[in-house]
């Protein structure tokens, strides 16, 4: 297990703080192993950046989370992963409920073909959570301000999602994972394909969503992990080096591996 | 965590990064000689020497000012973090401490010439003393940062107590030589300022100290 600097186990009334709890899970790619005995917790007051080289695995661990590599054929996912305290890999788990729960946005901003309206309207209808149009409007609406999108968009909800610059079909494409209520976002390099005031806009929107879902955003840019998140983990070559409080990582890394990659002595 | 002794991948910043640590250096060796050449100064009564050690004040502002140009540029370009970080934010405090040992040092050096108790001066080892540990805790000091040994640097600070207690001595010994001299009290006086500028110097090599404990473990300084 990687060395966690400092975070406690509990919360304060000694219950059980954390909202995914990773244990000794493993990943491989046919016999290729990308993920090694990663044990890893995951709260809901926190934002989650998970850094390191190419191919360390960050992305590989986060798509597990949601189980997306179910859709990989050559992948196995081995240990266990809990969401509220229920394994997700558990045969009776529902894994599109799972999927609603455990929202995901990815590096390139991928909007339905569909308009503005529709992109935001179309998990809620297949999920069932709005009885009628007018509930229907409500969600889309508050999803849109969750995601800083309803000032741009509000008087062109009919014109398609693809239509917006490349920052707001970001926006749009979170508005799109909280439109069904998840409890955790994932994001794979969101802002990797933006500009710096279109990823300003992001990184302030992760700060504004912080607290109300648990989130985990995986980043090339360290400078963005560093201030984005409060908790940090790098991962190299499979294995989770260390996990800690952000601002310990940047300042004073316990290991070599994580200072060597932070102050760019890395290979 | 230490740093691991491997190259940034990007050369230019080592590059960078090593010219900091030369100018500082050369600052503390500068530093240094100041010390030991303000008291050799005022000790022989050195006019020429004294003049010297106030113009090597004005070289050592000089190369905090190139320091302190090159740390804000290699921060703003860099980003550096984790030890890089430290070592930057640590050699902006040190640079800092490094000038104000030269001014205290041009201060003593100022005094020369404007002493009439050479006896009482040359009498004095108590003060001579001071001006010697001062004198070594700059040089420790800058070994410590030159080698990034933590063990020279808690040593600097070990030797503070030395210094403030002799000053406190010192202290003691002015006030009741003005009381029974009252005609020597403006002289006396420029003796006690220059003990107090000694004492300082011990304060500015600890604090030098302190942040090379700093750089090389993220934390501070244990208080003994």
């Amino acid at each position: 297990m990687a060395e966690q600097n400092s975070q406690s186990d509990t919360s304060d009334d000694g219950t059980d703080a954390h909202k995914i709890t990773a244990r000794n899970v493993n990943v491989f790619y046919d016999d290729k192993q990308a993920i090694d005995d990663v044990s890893i917790d995951v709260d809901m007051e926190n934002v989650t950046a998970f850094i390191g080289p190419s191919g360390c695995g960050k992305s590989t661990f986060l798509r597990t989370i949601n189980r997306m590599n179910d859709t990989i054929p050559s992948a196995r996912v081995e240990g266990e992963i809990k969401l509220d305290g229920k394994d997700i890999y558990d045969p009776s788990m529902d894994v599109v409920q799972l999927r609603a729960r455990v929202g995901m946005v990815f590096q390139k901003p991928n909007p339905f073909p569909k308009s503005i309206y529709d992109n935001i309207a179309y998990g809620p209808n297949i999920h069932g959570l709005a009885a009628n149009k007018a509930e229907l409007d409500i969600i889309v609406e508050r999803s849109l301000q969750r995601a800083g999108l309803w000032n741009e968009v509000k008087d062109r909800l009919s014109d398609s999602g693809t239509a917006l610059s490349g920052g707001q079909q970001q926006r749009l494409c979170i508005a799109r994972a909280i439109a069904v209520d998840p409890e955790v976002i994932l994001m794979d390099e969101p802002c990797s394909a933006l500009d710096p005031i279109a990823t300003a806009k992001i990184e302030e929107l992760i700060h504004e969503l912080r607290g109300k879902y648990a989130i985990i955003i995986v980043t090339h840019n360290m400078q963005q992990a560093a201030r984005v998140s409060q908790r940090t983990a790098f991962f190299h070559l499979g294995n989770l080096v260390e996990f800690g409080v952000t601002s310990d990582i940047f300042t004073n890394p316990q290991k070599t591996r994580t200072q060597d990659y932070i102050t760019g002595r890395y290979g | 965590m230490t740093n691991s002794g491997n190259k940034h991948t990007l050369s230019a910043f080592d590059e960078e990064m090593d010219k900091i640590r030369s100018l500082i250096s050369e600052m503390g060796s500068r530093a240094e000689s100041a010390v030991e050449g303000a008291m050799k100064a005022l000790l022989t009564n050195d006019m020429k020497l004294a003049k010297k050690i106030r113009h090597e004040d004005k070289i050592i502002d000089k190369l905090e000012k190139e320091v302190e140009r090159i740390i804000v540029q290699t921060i703003a370009l860099r980003a550096p973090m984790a030890d890089d970080l430290r070592e930057l934010i640590a050699a902006i405090k040190i640079s800092a401490v490094i000038e104000r040992i030269g001014d205290y040092s041009k201060n003593i050096a100022k005094r020369v010439g404007h002493l009439k108790t050479e006896d009482f001066l040359s009498d004095n080892n108590a003060l001579q003393r001071m001006g010697e540990i001062a004198g070594e805790m700059v040089s420790t000091a800058m070994e410590s940062y030159a080698k990034r040994d933590i063990d020279l640097a808690i040593a600097v600070t070990r030797r503070d107590d030395d210094v403030d207690q002799l000053y406190k001595e010192l202290f003691v010994d002015f006030v009741g030589f003005i009381a029974k001299h009252p005609e020597a009290a403006q002289e006396v006086a420029h003796l006690l300022f220059i003990s107090k500028n000694l004492e300082r110097i011990g304060d500015h090599s600890t604090t030098c100290a302190g942040m090379i404990y700093f750089t090389e473990t993220g934390e501070n300084l244990p208080d003994d």
